[in-house]
C-alpha cells in the first residue's frame, strides 16, 4: 500500500463514519469486560434493533477509556455524553434508557462530566486512540491518521533523520531506566548485523503489581505499537521484530495477532512495504509468567527459547541482542510514542514536558484514591495534583502517608514531596524511579514496614536465582522485614537490614537485584518511626500487623519481647 | 600483677575443642602464669563466677539451659570468645536443624533405642527448635572457627588475649579444619 | 587455533601497568599478573557467566561494581581489585552463601579441598553474620558411582555449563527460581535414571564443593581434578 492510498482509505472510512449519527463507543478493555461490557454492547445493539435505528446508530467496542473504577463504561461520540457503571440488559433497564434517550435528554444517574479533571488534565498521545477507535479494525486506526507516519518516513525519510526525530524529541524508554530511545536506536543503526541480522523487540512483559499500561495500549490500540516498531526497524536495519507480551494477557495477545493479520494484508508489514525495498515481518512471543523477563537480556534469552536468565552487561543488547545480533529493544509505550512523534515531529513532542524528561507519560493510578485508572499526563505535573485533581483525592477523608512508584523496583514518596514533578529526575532524587508507570496511593491504613514486606516477598519469588546477593539476600531480608512486622526484631537485625539494602544494591548482576532494597530503603528513610515503632515499641500505628499494640485501641504492647539483647 | 581470669563453658558440642585446648599442653604451664581458670568443665566448679576476664565456650545453643547459660556468661564476662565451629556456625548440631523437633526426637529415643524407648520428659533440657551460633543471641568478641581449632591456634588467641590485644585471625583459620 | 587478530591494550590494575590482547577480560590479565581475584563459578575452560559476583573489581570513572570474569579489557582502564569497600561485599556474599544451605565442613567429603571453604579462609570470613536459613534438601545417591549433595550445591552450575559445552549431553540444568533453584538432571529425574548422563564424571570434578562426588568416599576424602578443562579443549582444537 502506498501513501495515497492509504489516504485514500481513510478518506473513504471517515466519510463512511459521519454517515452515522450516533457512534456509541462500549469499552472492551479487561477491566470493563470483567464487568460483562462485552454483554452491554449486545443489549446496547438489541436495543438499537428493537427501535429500529440500525441506520443512524452504531455500537463499537473501543478500547480502555481511563476510569477503570467506573466501568463499564459506555459514550456516544456524537453529543460527549459519557455514562457509567452500566449494566447489561438482564441486570436493569440501563441500556434501555441509553438507548430510549438519544435525542433527549441524558440518563442522569448514569452520567459522568467529561469535564471531570479526570479527563480534562491529561493529555493523550499514547492513549489518543484509546476508547476511541476499535482495536480489532485497521481501518479504524487508519482513519485516525495510523501508518501515515510510517509510510512518510518509508518514502520521505532516511533511516537517519528517522533517529533525528526521535534523538530531537527528546523521548526516554518509558519501561523504567529511562535511557534516552534516540541514543539506543542510533548505537543498533550503527553496529554491523550479526550473520546479516539485526532485531527489534517489543517488551510488553509488564510485570510490576498493580501496573497495566502496557496490557491497557496492546488491547486498545494495537496497530500504534506495530507501527512504532516497524519504524524503528526502518531507522535501525533490522527486518525481524518480536513482541513479547506475558501469556497473562489473553486480549491483548488476541488483539495483536488480529492487528499483525490485518496489517499484513493490507502490506503495512511483511515484504517490501510501500513498494520500497523494506521488509518488516513481526511474531508474538509469550512469556511463562516471570518477572525477571522484564529485564532485557533475560527477555532475549527467554525469545531464543533458553531460560529466562539475565547475563551481565556489556555487552549490551545494541551490540550484542538476540541470537548475538544488534537488537533494539523497547518498551510497549516507547513504541507507542514513535508514530505521533513521527507524524508530528520531534520538535513538537519535545515542547511537551520539562528539561530533561519529554512528552507524557501513562501512569496506572491505584490504591487510596477516588479515581482509580489508566491515565496519560504531561511529565512534570505535580505529584499532588495527580492524587487530587486526577485521582479524585483520597476516599473516606483520610490522610495520604505515601506514594509509591515503580513497583518492586521502585519507592515511596512520603506527603513532604507531594509538590515534587513527576519526571525522571525528580523521581530518582527521593530515591524512587518512574519505572513503567505504576502509581500507588496509600494512606494511613497502610503500615510502611509491611508494604516494603509485600515487594520484598515478590522480589524473593521472582528473582532468576543466578546471582547470589539477589537469590539469597532478598530471602533474608524479607525473613528480617517479617521479625519486623511480628514484633520480633531487634535494632540489630535493623541494622542488618540496611547493611543488606546495600549489599543486594550494589552486587546484583541485573536491575531486579539491583533496585529489590529500594521499597526497603525508602520507607527506612522517609518512615523510619514505623520501624522503631514496631522494634522498640511492638506498636504498629495503622493497625495492620497482627498482635502488635495500636495506639489509643490498645494499652500495652503485646508481641514477643526481643531475643537478642546483647 | 594480677592474673586474668578466664573461664571455658561447653555447651552443645564433642568437647573436641577442650581436647584441642589440653593439647596445648607444656603451654598450658606458660599461661598458667598468667591466668587463673575460674571456670570449666575441666574444674570442678559448680557456679560461673563473676567478673571473668575471658570466657571461651564451646558447642552450639540447642537446649534452653544452653540459652540460659550463654546469657548468664555474657553478663559476667567481658571477652566472649566462640570457640570452634560448633559455636561459630552451630556445625553438626545443626544437622538436626532442617528436621522437625518431634522426628528429630522421636529418632533418638524410640527408633534407635535399644530398651526404654521413650523421649524423656524430665531432668533433661529442653531442645530449641534449632541448634544456633551463639553470636545470633549475644555480642561474641572473638571467633575461632575450626573444627577443631588446632592447639596452636588456641595458644595463639589465648596469648593475644591476655596481652590485652585481639587476635586477627583473618586467613589463619577454617570452618571444618 | 583461532587467529589473532586482537590489538594490544594498556590498563593498570591495582597501580601496576598491564598488556593485554583487546578480547581478554580483566580476570585473564589479572590471572597472568599474578593478582588475585576470588572466582567461584569461573572455572578455565567453560563461559563464564559473572553470577557469583565475587569477582566484582572497581573500575575508574564508573560507580557500578563490574564482574572481572566477562568484563574485557578497555585502553587506559584503571582497575582496583581489592578496595576494603569490594572485601567488604566479598565477605558478605561469602556469607549469604553459607547461609543459604547446609555447609557443615567438618563432616563434608570435601573438607579440605572446597573452593567455598577455602575462600573463606582466603578472604578472612570468621563467621557468618545472617542468620542460617537450614533448609531441607535432599541427597541424590540414585547413581551407581556418584552423589548429588544439594545441601551442599551453590549454584554456580559449573556442572551444567562442563555437560552441555564439554561433554554435550546437558544433563544438567537449572530447575524452579530464586532460592528455590535447583540443579536437576534431565526433566527433574533421579540421577540414576537419567538417559542422557554418559557418566563421565565431569560435572563432579568441575564442582568447587562437597554437592557433586564420588561414592564411597569418607569426610575430608574427595579431590577434584577441575584443571583438565584447558587441556581439553586445547586437544579438541588441536585435533580439528
Amino acid at each position: 500500500m502506498t501513501l495515497d492510498e492509504l489516504r485514500e482509505l481513510a478518506e473513504t472510512e471517515r466519510e463512511k463514519q459521519t454517515q452515522v449519527k450516533h457512534e456509541i463507543h462500549v469499552c472492551t478493555a479487561a477491566a470493563c469486560l470483567s464487568q460483562r461490557s462485552d454483554q452491554v454492547k449486545a443489549s446496547l445493539e438489541a436495543e438499537i434493533k428493537a427501535h429500529g435505528k440500525e441506520d443512524c446508530c452504531k455500537v463499537k467496542g473501543v478500547g480502555c477509556m481511563g476510569l477503570c473504577a467506573a466501568g463499564p463504561l459506555v459514550s456516544d461520540e456524537s453529543n460527549g455524553r459519557l455514562y457509567q457503571n452500566v449494566r447489561p440488559a438482564d441486570e436493569n433497564t440501563d441500556t434501555k434508557e441509553i438507548v430510549a434517550s438519544l435525542e433527549s435528554e441524558p440518563v442522569e444517574r448514569l452520567s459522568l462530566s467529561p469535564e471531570l479533571p479526570f479527563f480534562k488534565e491529561q493529555k493523550k498521545i499514547v492513549l489518543e486512540n484509546s476508547g476511541k477507535i476499535d482495536p480489532e479494525r485497521i481501518e479504524d486506526y487508519i482513519c485516525a491518521g495510523g501508518y501515515e507516519a510510517l509510510l512518510t518516513a518509508l518514502t520521505e525519510m532516511r533511516p537517519l533523520e528517522v533517529i533525528e526525530q526521535i534523538t530531537k524529541s527528546g523521548l526516554r524508554g518509558r519501561g523504567g531506566a529511562g535511557y534516552p530511545t534516540g541514543l539506543k536506536w542510533s548505537t543498533v543503526a550503527k553496529a554491523s548485523p550479526h550473520n546479516g541480522a539485526k532485531y527489534v523487540i517489543c517488551n510488553g512483559d509488564e510485570g510490576d503489581p498493580g501496573a497495566f499500561m502496557d496490557r491497557s495500549v496492546l488491547e486498545s490500540d494495537p496497530q500504534r505499537v506495530l507501527e512504532g516498531m516497524a519504524i524503528a526497524a526502518y531507522a535501525v536495519g533490522a527486518n525481524r521484530g518480536f513482541i513479547y507480551v506475558r501469556a497473562e494477557y489473553p486480549l491483548a495477545i488476541k488483539r495483536l495477532k488480529i492487528a499483525i493479520k490485518q496489517a499484513e494484508t493490507m502490506g503495512l508489514l511483511g515484504a517490501n512495504i510501500a513498494d520500497t525495498t523494506f521488509s518488516f515481518k513481526i511474531e508474538l512471543r509469550l512469556g511463562a509468567g516471570a518477572f525477571v523477563c522484564g529485564e532485557e537480556t533475560a527477555l532475549i534469552a527467554s525469545v531464543e527459547g533458553k531460560r529466562g536468565n539475565p547475563r551481565p552487561r556489556p555487552p549490551y543488547p545494541a551490540q550484542e541482542g538476540l541470537w548475538n545480533a544488534p537488537t533494539l529493544i523497547n518498551n510497549v509505550e516507547t513504541f507507542a510514542n514513535v508514530a505521533p512523534i513521527i507524524r508530528n515531529g520531534g520538535a513538537w513532542y519535545a515542547a511537551i514536558g520539562t528539561e530533561k524528561s519529554k512528552g507524557t507519560k501513562v501512569f496506572a493510578l491505584a490504591g487510596r484514591v477516588a479515581n482509580t485508572g489508566l491515565i496519560e499526563i504531561p511529565m512534570g505535573m505535580p505529584l499532588r495534583h495527580v492524587i487530587y485533581q486526577l485521582g479524585g483525592g483520597i476516599p473516606d477523608n483520610r490522610r495520604f502517608k505515601a506514594a509509591q512508584t515503580g513497583g518492586p523496583s521502585g519507592g515511596c514518596i512520603p506527603e513532604e514531596y507531594l509538590d515534587m514533578p513527576v519526571d525522571y529526575e525528580s523521581l530518582a532524587s527521593v530515591g524512587s524511579i518512574m519505572g513503567s508507570g505504576g502509581l500507588i496511593v496509600m494512606d494511613e491504613t497502610s503500615c510502611m514496614p509491611d508494604v516494603a514486606k509485600y515487594f520484598m516477598d515478590f522480589c524473593c519469588t521472582e528473582s532468576c536465582g543466578k546471582c547470589i546477593p539477589c537469590r539469597v539476600g532478598t530471602v533474608h531480608m524479607h525473613n528480617l522485614l517479617s521479625r519486623i512486622t511480628a514484633g520480633e526484631a531487634t535494632p540489630e537485625d535493623l541494622a542488618l537490614l540496611e547493611r543488606l539494602c546495600d549489599v543486594v544494591r550494589n552486587t546484583s548482576l541485573c536491575g531486579l537485584g539491583q533496585s529489590a532494597p529500594n521499597p526497603v530503603a525508602t520507607t527506612l528513610k522517609y518512615f523510619r518511626k514505623e520501624y522503631i515503632d514496631h522494634i522498640h515499641h511492638k506498636r504498629c500505628t495503622a493497625g495492620v500487623c497482627e498482635g502488635l499494640a495500636r495506639p489509643g485501641k490498645d494499652d500495652k504492647p503485646k508481641g514477643k519481647p526481643a531475643e537478642v539483647t546483647a | 600483677m594480677t592474673k586474668a581470669r578466664v573461664a571455658t563453658v561447653w555447651m552443645d558440642g564433642c568437647s573436641g575443642c577442650h581436647m584441642s585446648f589440653l593439647d596445648m599442653d607444656e603451654r598450658l604451664l606458660d599461661l598458667a602464669d598468667r591466668m587463673d581458670l575460674v571456670y570449666s568443665p575441666l574444674v570442678d566448679l559448680k557456679e560461673f563466677p563473676l567478673e571473668v576476664d575471658v570466657a571461651i565456650i564451646e558447642g552450639s545453643v540447642s537446649s534452653e539451659e544452653d540459652l540460659e547459660k550463654l546469657y548468664h556468661v555474657r553478663s559476667r564476662t567481658k571477652v566472649l570468645v566462640s570457640l570452634g565451629d560448633c559455636a561459630v556456625t552451630a556445625n553438626v548440631p545443626s544437622m538436626r536443624n532442617p528436621f522437625d523437633l518431634d522426628c528429630v526426637l522421636r529418632r533418638g529415643y524410640e527408633e534407635n533405642a535399644d530398651v526404654n524407648r521413650q523421649v524423656p520428659v524430665e531432668n533433661v533440657p529442653r531442645l530449641l527448635p534449632r541448634a544456633r551460633p551463639l553470636h545470633e543471641f549475644v555480642k561474641v568478641d572473638v571467633f575461632v572457627p575450626g573444627c577443631p581449632p588446632s592447639a596452636d591456634l588456641i595458644h595463639f588467641v589465648v596469648s593475644e588475649l591476655l596481652e590485652g590485644r585481639t587476635p586477627e585471625l583473618a586467613g589463619q583459620c577454617r570452618f571444618g579444619a | 587455533m583461532k587467529p589473532n587478530t586482537a590489538q594490544i591494550t594498556t590498563l593498570k590494575i591495582d597501580g601496576h601497568d598491564c598488556g593485554a590482547r583487546s578480547d581478554e577480560t580483566i580476570l585473564d590479565v589479572a590471572q597472568e599478573n599474578n593478582i588475585f581475584i576470588p572466582t567461584l563459578c569461573h572455572i578455565d575452560g567453560l563461559q563464564d557467566i559473572g553470577a557469583c559476583r565475587l569477582c566484582l573489581v572497581e573500575i575508574k570513572g564508573s560507580n557500578k561494581l563490574l564482574p572481572a570474569c566477562v568484563t574485557r579489557v578497555q585502553e587506559g582502564m584503571e582497575v582496583t581489585t581489592n578496595s576494603p569497600r569490594l572485601q567488604h561485599y566479598r565477605k558478605a556474599i561469602l556469607e549469604m552463601l553459607f547461609s543459604e544451605r547446609n555447609h557443615i565442613c567438618s563432616v563434608c567429603v570435601s573438607n579440605g579441598h572446597c573452593e567455598l571453604q577455602w575462600l573463606a579462609e582466603q578472604l578472612g570470613l570468621t563467621h557468618i553474620s545472617v542468620p542460617y536459613l537450614h533448609p531441607k534438601l535432599e541427597v541424590d545417591a540414585s547413581n551407581r558411582r556418584f552423589v548429588a549433595d544439594h545441601n551442599r550445591c551453590i549454584l554456580c552450575t559449573r556442572c551444567v555449563r562442563v555437560c552441555d559445552e564439554i561433554e554435550g549431553a546437558h544433563t544438567w540444568d537449572l530447575y524452579g527460581r530464586g532460592v528455590d533453584t535447583r540443579v536437576v538432571s534431565d526433566l527433574k529425574q533421579p540421577w540414576g535414571e537419567s538417559e542422557s548422563c554418559t557418566g563421565c564424571g565431569k560435572c563432579v570434578h568441575v564442582c568447587p564443593t562437597g554437592a557433586l562426588v564420588e561414592k564411597g568416599r569418607s569426610a575430608g576424602e574427595m579431590t577434584k581434578r577441575g584443571q583438565f578443562l584447558p587441556y581439553l579443549t586445547l586437544m579438541r582444537e588441536e585435533r580439528q
